[in-house]
C-alpha cells in the first residue's frame, strides 16, 4: 500500500563542534571528537539526518570526592586521589573518548583549593590522556572567575570545551576562552528564553555561535528529568527552525544528577534490587532518556553505565 | 482530521430548510465544525454524509483496550509527537514474558515473580500491567494451559503470543473473559487471526516487516470487522525500530493516515537485564504503547516505570507533593525544622540533601500551588501567612521543643515578618540546597 510522506520543512539544522585539537592544529591531542549536526529530530526523517554519534565525556574530579555512594566510587577506589592517573583509567580501561575534568576541589563551601591547584591538575591530566577536554568550574561565580581563566590559559591551543557561563555571570571566562581558542558551555536553569539569552550575550562578545554548546541543566529520572526533555525537544526545533541563537549542540550532566537521588544509592530498599545494579542502572537510563529528547555530549560516571549507555548509542549510530 | 465547516457544507443537502433550527445549511454547517450541534438535527442528510462525517470525527490514533479490572489497560489515542504540545494520554503499559514450557512449580513461580514487580515511588503506585504468554513449545495445549494458568494465578492482563492461529484460538477460548491481546496476525494469516479476534471480542496484534506491509494488513484485518488493532513492525535491530515507530506517529497524527493510526507494541527479549531496560526506555519515550520485556530484575523496571511516569506527566501541570511534614530520618523533639514548598522537584531536591547530610529532620511542606520558592515568593504564594498558617495546620509546636524555623535562603526578606507572625526565630538557610548539608552540621548545630 503506498504510504505518504512525511515531508519536514526544516530550514535549519545543529551546529558541528569539534573538540580537541592535534599536533597539525597546535594541541597534544591524539584524537578529537565532533558532535551536533542533526537536521530533524531524534528519529525523524531519515539516517543521514541523524546527529553525529553522541559522545559520553567521563567525569574526573579535580579532588577526592567525599560523597560518593561506595557503588560509585568502587571501581575508581585506587585513583580517586589522582586526577591524572583517573583520566588513564577512564581512557585505557573503560573507553572515553573524552574526559570532563569538574574542579569541585576548588569550591569554598568544599575544599576552598586555590588556582594554583586546579592549574597543576590540568596539566596532569592533559599530560596523562590524549582525549579532548571538558574544563568545568565548580559553580561559585566569584571562585570560578578566580580559577579558571587560570585553567583556560595553561590549556591553550588545546580546543577544550570550557564553561559554564551563566547570564549574570558570563563576561570573565567567554573573553578567556576567545582568546585561548575554547569552546564555551553556556548555561541556563531549564529556562529556554535564558538558554537563548546566555548564547546571545556570549555572541555580543564576539564569541563564534558555532563554537558554543549549551547546557540547559539537567533532572535525574524521576527527579525533573521531564523538563530537561521537553528544553531538550524544544530546543532541538527550533535549531531546526532555523534559529541560530539555539543552533548549538547540547550537553547534559547525567553522573552527578543521577547518583544524587535515592534510587541510585539508598541501599535499604526492599524489593528495588540490589543497589550495586540500581545506581549504574539509573544512571545509564537517565542518559538514554535525554537522548531520545536529543543531546550531543553526555557527562557521566560509573563505567558500566557507560557500557550500557555506549552500546545503545552504537545500536543507533552505527 | 476534523472537518472545516465549508468541508462540511458540502456535504449536507444545501435546500435551507430550516428543520434543524438554523437558517441556513451553512449556518448549520459551521455550528457542526465547533461542535456546537449534532448531525442528527438534520432529517435530510444522506447516508453517505453520515459516514463520512463520523470518520472524520474519529481520532487520529484509535483507543485500543484489554485486560479487565484493575488492569483493564488503554493504549494509543495519542494525539501529538511531543510531550510540550500536548500531555501524552495513555501511559505505556510494561509487560513481561512468561514461556508456555513452564509448567507446574516453574509456571508458578514466573507468575509470581512478574505479580511482584510492583513499587511505591513518590507516593506512587507503579507496575508491571500485563503478562505475555509465549507459545514457545510450538504446542496448541500447552499454550492454552500456560495461558489459563496465568489468569488463574494473575491480576495482570493477558497478553497471548503465538504465530499459530489454533493455538491462539484454545487459548483465547480459555481466557477471553479477561479480554486477552491476541498477537499475532501476519499478512498470510489475517483472516483467521481476524475471525478469533472477533469471535472472542478481543484487540488483534498486526505484525509485518515493512511500513508498507503493516498499512495492508490493518486494512484486511479491519474488512474482517476487527478494529480493534495494535500494531508490531517485525524488524530486528533497535534502530530500525525506533525510527519505524517515529514515522509510524507522524503518518497516524500529521498526515491522519488511516491505517497506522493504532497503539503499538515492541518486544524486548534480547540482552541481559541492563540491555533491556535501556531499550525499553528509549521505546517508552519514542511511542511504544507497549513493550514488553523478559527480565524479572526489580532493578530493571523501577527505571522503566519511572520512565513512563516522568514522560507522561502533564506539562501544564506541576507535580506537587501532599503539604504536611515529612519527617527525614529518625528525627525527635530537638530536630531541625525548615520548609520549602510543595512542587515536586523542589521537595525532592531538599529531601535529598536533608537526607545526604544525615541529619534527623523535619520538612514542613508549604502549598503553594506547585511552584518552587522563588516563583511562589514572587506570586504571593510564599508569605509570613501561608507559612505561618501550614506552621499551625500541621501543629509543629508539638513537634519540636525548640522554636527555631529554618528557612530557604532565597526569601531571607521575609524573615522579620515571619518571626513576628510566628513568635518563631528565623534561621536563613542556605540559597542552593546542596549547601544544606554543611548548614546543617556547621550552623544548625552550633
Amino acid at each position: 500500500m503506498p504510504v505518504p510522506e512525511v515531508a519536514d520543512s526544516f530550514t535549519g539544522s545543529v551546529n558541528r563542534v569539534t573538540l580537541g585539537a592535534t599536533k597539525d592544529s597546535g594541541g597534544t591531542r591524539t584524537s578529537t571528537v565532533t558532535v551536533g549536526g542533526a537536521r530533524n529530530v531524534v528519529y525523524g526523517g531519515s539516517i543521514e539526518d541523524a546527529s553525529e554519534k553522541p559522545v559520553i565525556a567521563m567525569d574526573v574530579l579535580d579532588a577526592k570526592p567525599q560523597d560518593w555512594p561506595d557503588t560509585l566510587a568502587e571501581p575508581y577506589k585506587d585513583v580517586l586521589d589522582s586526577p591524572g592517573d583517573w583520566a588513564k583509567k577512564c581512557v585505557a580501561e573503560f573507553g572515553a573518548e573524552v574526559i570532563c575534568l569538574k574542579f569541585d576541589g576548588i569550591h569554598p563551601d568544599k575544599a576552598d583549593l586555590d588556582a594554583a591547584h586546579a592549574v597543576k591538575v590540568t596539566e596532569e591530566v592533559l599530560k596523562a590522556v590524549g582525549v579532548p577536554l571538558v574544563l568545568w568550574g565548580c559553580g561559585n561565580d566569584e571562585k570560578d572567575n578566580q580559577v579558571m581563566p587560570k585553567v583556560s590559559q595553561i590549556a591553550k591551543g588545546q580546543n577544550c570545551l570550557i564553561g559554564t557561563v551563566k547570564e549574570d555571570n558570563y563576561k570573565a571566562l567567554t573573553a578567556i576562552a576567545l582568546a585561548d581558542g575554547h569552546n564555551l558551555i553556556t548555561q541556563a536553569p531549564l529556562d529556554i528564553n535564558i538558554a537563548k539569552q546566555v548564547n546571545i550575550l556570549a555572541s555580543d562578545m564576539g564569541f563564534p555561535l558555532e563554537r558554543i554548546v549549551t547546557f540547559q541543566a539537567t533532572g535525574a529520572l524521576g527527579y525533573g528529568i521531564e523538563y530537561a526533555y521537553s528544553i531538550q525537544e524544544r530546543q532541538r526545533l527550533a535549531a531546526l527552525g532555523g534559529d541560530k541563537m539555539m543552533a548549538m549542540p547540547a550537553i547534559c550532566d547525567v553522573g552527578y544528577e543521577s547518583w544524587r537521588v535515592k534510587e541510585a544509592k539508598l541501599a535499604d530498599a526492599p524489593g528495588w534490587g540490589d543497589v550495586k545494579n540500581r545506581g549504574p542502572m539509573w544512571e545509564a537510563t537517565t542518559a538514554i532518556c535525554l537522548l531520545q529528547a536529543g543531546v550531543d555530549i553526555i557527562r557521566m560516571r560509573h563505567p558500566r553505565a557507560v557500557a550500557i549507555v555506549r552500546n545503545f548509542i552504537n545500536q543507533i549510530w552505527q | 482530521m476534523p472537518l472545516t465547516g465549508l468541508e462540511i457544507f458540502k456535504l449536507l443537502p444545501k435546500t435551507n430548510c430550516k428543520k434543524c433550527g438554523m437558517p441556513t445549511c451553512l449556518a448549520f454547517a459551521m455550528q457542526l465544525a465547533q461542535k456546537r450541534a449534532k448531525l442528527e438535527d438534520c432529517p435530510d442528510v444522506s447516508e453517505e454524509a453520515k459516514k463520512l462525517l463520523a470518520a472524520a470525527a474519529e481520532p487520529p490514533m484509535r483507543k485500543v483496550v484489554f485486560g479487565t479490572g484493575d488492569n483493564q489497560l488503554p493504549v494509543g489515542q495519542e494525539t501529538v509527537c511531543f510531550r510540550h504540545e500536548e500531555k501524552f494520554h495513555n501511559p505505556t503499559v510494561i509487560g513481561v514474558t512468561v514461556s508456555d514450557k513452564l509448567t507446574g512449580g516453574d509456571l508458578k513461580k514466573r507468575i509470581e515473580a512478574i505479580n511482584s514487580l510492583q513499587f511505591e515511588r513518590v507516593g506512587t503506585q507503579l507496575g508491571v500491567k500485563a503478562i505475555a504468554v509465549m507459545n514457545d513449545s510450538g504446542s496448541v495445549d500447552n499454550f492454552a494451559a500456560a495461558a489459563a494458568t496465568v489468569k488463574q494465578s494473575s491480576d495482570l492482563a493477558l497478553l497471548l503470543i503465538s504465530e499459530s492461529s489454533q493455538a491462539i484460538a484454545a487459548a483465547a477460548g480459555k481466557t477471553k473473559e479477561s479480554v486477552p491481546l491476541l498477537a499475532s496476525a501476519k499478512p498470510d494469516t489475517a483472516d483467521e487471526m481476524a475471525k478469533i479476534a472477533k469471535e472472542n471480542n478481543c484487540p488483534l496484534v498486526a505484525k509485518a516487516e515493512s511500513i508498507e506491509q503493516l498499512s495492508e494488513l490493518t486494512e484486511k484485518i479491519k474488512a474482517e470487522g476487527a478494529d480493534d488493532i495494535v500494531l508490531c513492525l517485525d524488524v530486528p535491530n533497535l534502530r530500525d525500530r525506533l525510527y519505524n515507530l517515529s514515522q509510524m506517529r507522524a503518518l497516524a497524527l500529521k498526515k491522519v493516515f488511516r491505517p497506522l493510526g493504532y497503539p503499538t507494541i515492541s518486544f524486548v527479549e534480547d540482552g541481559d537485564a541492563d540491555q533491556q531496560a535501556a531499550q525499553a526506555c528509549g521505546l517508552i519515550c519514542k511511542y511504544s504503547s507497549i513493550v514488553v520485556v523478559d527480565t524479572v530484575e526489580p532493578y530493571a523496571f523501577l527505571p522503566m516505570l519511572t520512565t513512563i511516569m516522568n514522560v507522561f506527566s502533564d506539562p501544564q501541570k506541576p507535580v506537587q507533593v501532599e503539604p504536611k511534614v515529612y519527617p527525614i530520618g529518625e528525627p525527635d523533639a530537638n530536630s531541625p525544622l525548615m520548609f520549602t514548598t510543595n512542587f515536586s522537584l523542589t521537595y525532592y531536591t531538599v529531601e535529598s540533601d536533608v537526607e545526604r547530610s544525615r541529619v534527623p529532620s523535619y520538612i514542613l511542606v508549604v502549598d503553594t500551588e506547585g511552584t518552587s520558592v522563588l516563583t511562589a515568593y514572587s506570586g504571593d504564594k510564599l508569605n509570613e501567612k501561608t507559612v505561618a498558617d501550614a506552621m499551625a495546620k500541621q501543629n509543629v509546636e508539638n513537634l519540636v521543643k525548640h522554636r527555631k524555623l529554618i528557612i530557604p535562603g532565597y526569601v531571607a526578606v521575609m524573615s522579620g515578618k515571619l518571626e513576628e507572625a510566628t513568635n518563631w526565630e528565623v534561621m536563613v538557610g542556605p540559597r542552593e540546597c546542596s549547601m544544606l548539608p554543611k548548614y546543617l552540621h556547621e550552623v544548625w548545630k552550633n
